[in-house]
């Protein structure tokens, strides 16, 4: 990661180390996140850099404390940066709506990294309406290499109109690669000075209504700043024009010939004078851009505002989809509209049937000894499985089959509520440790406040592992230089209100099983927390040690409990007689406790 | 001058890795670059694609269907599976060993002898250069020296952009000092291995 902390070279950088260097070309003294794909990488990497480049980073509690820690930096002098993933900026959108009357004193950026086609998300939301539902100016950048140049406009264009900027990307640009020349590094402010003015920062009625008076003149500002972007250029010369923005402008450039393209990198608020030039003249303009219609309706509005007669194809006329990302082909596809570049023929799919394979719970996953736990202490009955987003939604397969309901960042929990009132079924919800931090507490304390009744398991693997092992309060802090230990859950669980609380270790699995029970029968709200850290993590720290199980064929039946039942990738059977894959073992020890036989042994 | 590599395999066997070493010696050859990967909920165990495009006037980090020069499998069903990136005339190069999923062992789904899906392949584009990767590997020293074993292999693959020496630097910067030995034989036997195919 030092690489990163150079002053001039030529890097291939992930898109996201490529915007961590850009903090540090633009002198960013603050950053706060709540890890989230596609973004969570550039806060892996700040855990190492910023400290040593002069930066102050953390992993916020979620993404509305993320952006309000920014925001009072950047209202204090210090330039700052807040991140997150697209749903992340809902949670934030409380602090997010106001930021922008406020404003800030030095620059600050708000990146909210998109996700089309829901690679790693619950959702493919277009958060770029956001900037103008917030009343932002927005920058989207293409590739790496211009996110690093973009990030630090973006800056410059903050402190100019005193307002965030949005710095939305995708994950065609978040998790691309590409070459990346360095630049000189900036040392940060760190600290600046609280200079009050309350008319401004307090946003009491009549203030707000000044401010926002104050908000919609800095948007004619910035209006005329886009118009004089060179983040907005037109490339190549024709009477068929493309207008698009972020990674599709790559696809266009590669593979339209013949066209005239406005490419458009300052999205909020669009230039309108120079999309009024770049429609006049022209036969058809298409627009080409990921999910919604957003700059196809400002194209349309634009030339029906000036009187231009152009024919403009886009989602409105079903030239292009609504869902999903765009790719090569997709452009390809257009060539009843516009000029492609063709490529080799495909080979076809050939016939042969092959197995799908999703993603699944690691070998020795804790979560998946938990599921099994809960599943044998509900019984026949069974439950509504209320679930969250982690690691643990994969326990939507089967043979767990344990998530039912998902929604949101701790939703389990406020779900398992309205479950609970609503139904005679049984409850249970799942939720991670990092996510119970981050939204799981108050329904916690709504649901002890209302007196709902349902159990709620923590599955504590000690990190944030979905988006690579990030720190969370439970597990406390130990990178840049700040130390804090670990929140402990079952004093908060207790101080939330509830009576039933009870650690485990899942994998004890006979003793999950017991406790599971009793908590099931609870007449009222339990909570049980399953602790075990998370082996991917210990492996990563070198702090696995494993033991190896093998099967021992004289005494294994072949009944397939351990693989139809327990499902460890690490189990096979092939024919006949089930087999450990020795490299993925990591000796939980949860297939033996569940064979029926003890044919599972420890043999190192 | 375009070359696209599609990278295909398992998460978790090293495919993000295989594309970075990739990468970083197109930059040294001083040529563009633009990549694409997978990272999140993916990577558990899943079927994982990275795409490595290097030459002039590179921009898209994705490679259009038909269009991959080369295609460089993990594991013999995800090759198969992305057969629709290449056309007649591009170059693979895949390990033979299965990493079976789980929905097989627990029996909803069924995983084809490794022959039937090779010669599957095969029949589809004959340009094949099949190997026990984690064998050759296991023969350098350790089974998860397979990465270096493939990496050697497309080193040798006709119509590469890259030198050996290259290629072998490149992977030298990725991999633990204390494993650098074993690694070095491992993309040996894998250029060998390559070089015998007569690709
Ligand atoms: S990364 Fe950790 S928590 Fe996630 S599936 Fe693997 S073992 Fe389980
Ligand atoms: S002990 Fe059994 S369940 Fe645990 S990792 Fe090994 S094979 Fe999987």
């Amino acid at each position: 990661m030092d690489r990163l902390l150079a002053n001039s070279g030529r890097l291939l950088l992930l898109g996201n180390e490529a915007i961590a260097r850009g903090l540090i070309e633009a002198g960013v003294g603050v950053a706060a996140t709540y890890p989230g794909t596609p973004s969570s990488e550039v806060g892996s990497i700040l855990e190492e850099i910023a400290a040593p480049a002069g930066m102050y980073f953390e992993y916020s509690i979620n993404e509305k404390v993320a952006v309000e820690v920014a925001g009072a930096a950047a209202a204090s002098g210090v330039r700052s940066f807040a991140f997150m993933k697209h749903v992340g900026l809902n949670v934030a959108s409380d602090a997010f709506m106001t930021l922008s009357y406020t404003g800030v004193r030095a620059g600050m950026v708000i990146m909210t990294a998109d996700d089309p086609s829901c690679h790693s998300s619950q959702n493919e939301q277009d958060n770029r309406y956001y900037a103008k539902l917030g009343l932002y100016p927005m920058l989207e950048p293409s590739t790496p290499a211009e996110a690093r140049d973009m990030l630090v406009e973006a800056y410059r264009i903050s402190e100019l109109l005193q307002v965030p900027v949005l710095f939305r990307t995708t994950t065609r640009v978040n998790h691309a690669r590409g070459a990346v020349e360095l630049h000189k590094a900036f040392t940060p402010t760190r600290r600046g000075r609280f200079e009050k003015d309350p008319q401004r920062f307090v946003p009491v009625p009549a203030n707000a209504r000044l401010l926002r008076v104050e908000q919609l003149k800095r948007m004619e500002r910035a209006l005329r700043m886009s118009e004089g972007s060179t983040l907005n250029f037109v490339t190549g010369s024709s009477r068929v024009g493309v207008v698009t923005s972020g990674v599709t402008y790559t696809y266009a450039k590669e593979w339209l010939q013949d066209v005239e393209i406005l490419k458009l990198g300052f999205t909020n608020p669009v230039p309108e004078d120079k999309v009024r030039r770049f429609l006049e003249g022209k036969q058809r303009v298409v627009v080409l851009e990921e999910l919604e219609p957003y700059l196809e309706d400002e194209v349309r509005r634009i030339a029906q505002q000036y009187n231009i007669y152009v024919e403009v194809l886009g989602k409105h006329t079903k030239h292009l989809p609504r869902a999903f990302e765009f790719s090569p082909d997709l452009i390809i596809s257009l060539s009843s509209i516009l000029k492609v570049r063709e490529e080799k023929k495909p080979l076809p799919l050939p016939s042969i049937k092959l197995p799908s394979r999703p993603p699944v719970l690691c070998a020795g996953c804790p979560h998946r000894a938990t599921y099994y736990a809960v599943k044998k202490a509900v019984g026949k009955d069974g439950a509504i499985y209320s679930s969250d987003i982690g690691c643990y939604t994969l326990g939507i397969q089967p043979p767990m089959q344990t998530v039912d309901y998902v929604l949101c960042m701790g939703a389990s929990v406020g779900a398992a509520g309205g479950f609970s009132e609503a139904t005679e079924q049984k409850v249970v919800a799942f939720i991670g440790d990092s996510t119970f931090f981050h939204a799981g507490i108050p329904p916690l304390i709504n649901a002890a406040f209302n007196r709902h009744k349902f159990t709620l398991v923590i599955l504590d693997n000690r990190t944030t592992a979905m988006t690579g092992h990030q720190p969370n309060p439970g597990t406390g802090r130990e990178f840049g230089s700040v130390q804090s230990p670990p929140m402990p859950l079952e004093p908060l669980v207790r101080a939330c209100g509830v009576e039933f609380v009870h650690t485990v270790d899942p994998y004890n699995i006979k003793d999950t099983i017991e406790v599971m029970k009793e908590a099931v029968q609870y007449d009222g709200l339990s909570v049980v927390i399953s602790k075990h850290a998370c082996p991917l993590l210990k492996t990563k720290e070198g702090k696995l040690v494993p033991t190896r199980y093998e099967i021992d064929q004289e005494k294994c039946v072949r009944c397939y409990t351990c693989v139809s039942r327990f499902s460890c990738p690490a189990l096979s059977k092939e024919g006949g007689p089930v087999k450990i894959d020795a490299t993925m073992c990591i000796g939980c020890g949860g297939c033996a406790q569940v064979c029926p036989k003890q044919a599972i042994e420890v043999v190192r | 001058m375009k070359y696209n590599i599609q990278l295909v395999g398992v998460g978790g066997q090293g495919v993000l890795l295989a594309s970075t070493v990739l990468g970083n010696a197109a930059v040294v050859e001083g040529l563009e670059v633009a990549m694409s990967e997978v990272h999140g909920m993916a990577q558990r165990g899943g079927s994982v694609q990275c795409s490595v495009r290097m030459g002039r006037e590179i921009l898209s980090p994705l490679i259009p269907m038909g269009a991959a020069d080369l295609l460089l499998g993990f594991e013999p069903v995800e090759t198969c599976r992305s057969l629709s990136m290449i056309n007649k005339d591009s170059q693979i190069v895949t390990n033979t060993t299965p990493v079976v999923p789980i929905s097989v062992s627990a029996g909803q789904d069924k995983y084809p002898a490794v022959d039937e899906v090779l010669s599957a392949i095969r029949e589809a584009n004959p340009n094949l250069i099949a190997m026990d990767a984690t064998a050759l590997a296991v023969k350098a020293g350790k089974a998860i020296a397979a990465n270096s074993v493939l990496i050697g292999a497309i080193s040798a693959v006709k119509g590469f952009p890259m030198s050996k020496d290259r290629m072998l630097e490149s992977l030298l910067e990725v991999v633990p000092a204390k494993a650098r030995d074993i690694n070095v034989r491992a993309f040996e036997l894998g250029y060998q291995e390559a070089k015998g195919a007569g690709l």
